[in-house]
């Protein structure tokens, strides 16, 4: 969140996160930031906060806003700016590039269109700059992406450049939330080994004695035609389902139905008339 | 000709690990052999209106159109056979009714939706597409991307900036340079393809194909084809399992027989023999 920094002669007064929408400056009480002090009108400026950016607007005060040194009447505020009120100074401090972070995170590849004219002009920069550009040119068209994605008055901005633009904060869309505590409390990356690797041990047949590793996410046991399950490997374990044939297969001596159905350690699954046991290696 | 004999369906969407909404819109209608995915974008609820609109849009027009012609007929015009143009046609209605939401409410400003149309009809797929979704093809055991995606990233791979291994880590995958209700029209990139029996079609939006990596892909649908419904609840299953950053969709069809269009009173005859 962007912040304002109040001073007076070089003494640091106090600081103000900028959290509403409108931050109204004058003498009055009523006032987010109150200054007491003549030089001051009543309802001096306020700060209208929209996303990311802040706009300054003088509310026709009778002694005027300066920033950095420059009467204004509105205001887009940049980091490091100065605001200057009768003998009181304003500093205006854009968020921390540590947002940028969480905003990527949370607008994570949100399809956006990017039109025609952007693309071309990207494209044509790209070029011209040769591979070795080709970073810059895709933060430019990111950037012309944004800007033609705001034209067309798109909620969503692109997932942040590497450009070293001002960090945006977190978006407040609802959609990029994370979803209520997933059942299964996924990992964010894909992870292919977190709990122990399984196998199987044929207990009866021909192949009585054989050992199959499940390594694989998915393996697929049975005679094709007759019964066929398949044992899927998930983040949270081993789980049996039933693919095709009449019957569904035994697990511990009980058909189990057409939903998965999760293996523990030393489950005797049967199959087609062959027994087997699953169990974890280590 | 029903189709529903000759192909079979599947299809499974679900908001992913990490979204709240689904902006994924499926519609599958074996009767017309037609399968519509939409990945929806725009701000707030718009993008779930965009997808919406554009399966429900080309489904309910193609079938009331093929009450009264068959995509197989030619145009006495062109002499040519009329599906991609039917296609076509409906693509471009759909696009103008988002368009024309998009503009005329507030609420739905910018919003647009990626497309992948799939026509079965006389041993062909006719492939309409428009965005990231993407169509593939399972064939005696080999998995083939069947579109090019119509993005930045897809853009950089064809000008040889960057590698198609570079592309996987790259910054913005996010980034169609088409889309269905962006603009007043729109151009979709038509193509046919010969089937065969025993092919699976793969419908997906960019939540699978992001997730989960394509010989994953090609192993589920080599060892589930089966059990299409399975096979579909898999896919998915495996793109929350990698992460699920995205809404994910499938739609899965195979390809029963052959199902030639029944072409003059020999044709029907034959096809009657059948």
């Amino acid at each position: 969140m962007a912040k304002l920094i109040l001073s007076m002669d070089g003494l640091v007064l106090k600081e103000i996160p900028l959290a509403k929408e409108r931050t109204t400056i004058g003498r009055k009480p009523h006032n987010d930031i109150q200054i007491d002090n003549l030089a001051v009108s009543g309802e001096h400026a306020v700060i209208v906060t929209i996303l990311n950016d802040c706009f300054l607007e003088d509310l026709g005060s009778t002694n005027g806003t300066l920033v950095n040194g420059n009467p204004v009447k509105k205001h887009f505020l940049q980091s490091n700016d100065v605001v200057e009120l009768g003998k009181y100074r304003l500093k205006f401090v854009a968020d921390a590039p540590v947002a940028a972070a969480t905003a990527e995170k949370a607008d994570f590849e949100k399809t956006m269109v990017l039109r025609p004219s952007a693309m071309k002009a990207a494209a044509e920069q790209a070029r011209a700059m040769g591979a070795a550009g080709a970073e810059a040119a895709r933060a430019a068209a990111a950037q012309q992406v944004a800007a033609s994605a705001s034209a067309a008055g798109m909620a969503e901005r692109p997932a942040p450049a590497n450009a070293p633009t001002p960090a945006p904060a977190p978006a407040p869309a609802p959609a990029s939330a994370p979803a209520p505590a997933a059942p299964t409390a996924a990992p964010a990356q894909p992870v292919k080994s977190p709990h122990p690797l399984g196998a199987i041990q044929i207990l009866s047949g021909g192949n009585a004695g054989k050992e199959l590793e499940l390594a694989k996410p998915l393996t697929t046991l049975g005679k094709p035609g007759v019964q066929v399950a398949v044992l899927t490997r998930r983040p949270q374990g081993y789980f049996i389902t039933h693919v095709e044939g009449a019957n569904a297969p035994m697990v511990n001596g009980q058909a189990i139905g057409t939903a998965p159905h999760a293996l523990k350690d030393h489950d005797v699954v049967e199959l087609a008339g062959v027994k087997m046991e699953f169990f974890l290696k280590g | 000709m029903d189709l529903s004999q000759y192909l079979e369906f599947a299809s499974c969407t679900d908001p992913g690990m990490v979204r709240s909404h689904n902006e994924d819109a499926v519609a599958a209608d074996p009767a017309t052999g037609l399968a519509v995915l939409a990945d929806g974008m725009g701000g707030y609820n718009a993008g779930e209106v965009a997808s919406g609109m554009a399966t429900t849009v080309i489904t309910t027009e193609m079938q009331q159109l093929f009450a009264k012609v068959k995509p197989y007929e030619l145009d006495p015009e062109t002499n040519k056979v009329i599906a991609p143009q039917l296609v076509r046609e409906q693509v471009m209605k759909a696009n103008a009714s988002i368009y024309h939401a998009a503009q005329s409410q507030p609420q739905y400003a910018g919003m647009g939706t990626t497309l992948v149309v799939c026509l079965f009809y006389d041993n062909k797929a006719l492939v309409a597409h428009l965005g990231d979704s993407r169509l593939y093809r399972m064939r005696e055991g080999t998995l083939k991307q069947v579109t090019r995606d119509h993005s930045l990233l897809q853009e950089q791979i064809d000008s040889g900036l960057i590698s198609a291994e570079q592309a996987k880590h790259a910054q913005h995958k996010n980034l169609v340079t088409k889309a269905l209700g962006i603009d007043p029209t729109v151009e979709p990139e038509i193509r046919e393809y010969e089937t065969r029996p025993g092919d699976i079609y793969l419908l997906c939006s960019d939540g699978l194909c992001d997730m989960v990596e394509d010989g994953d892909i090609s192993m589920t649908l080599e060892a589930l084809g089966a059990n299409l419904n399975l096979a579909a609840q898999q896919l998915v299953q495996m793109a929350n399992d990698n992460g699920g950053k995205d809404n994910v969709s499938v739609i899965l069809v195979r390809v029963l027989r052959e199902y030639p269009a029944a072409r003059g009173v020999m044709g029907k005859f034959l096809g009657w023999l059948k």
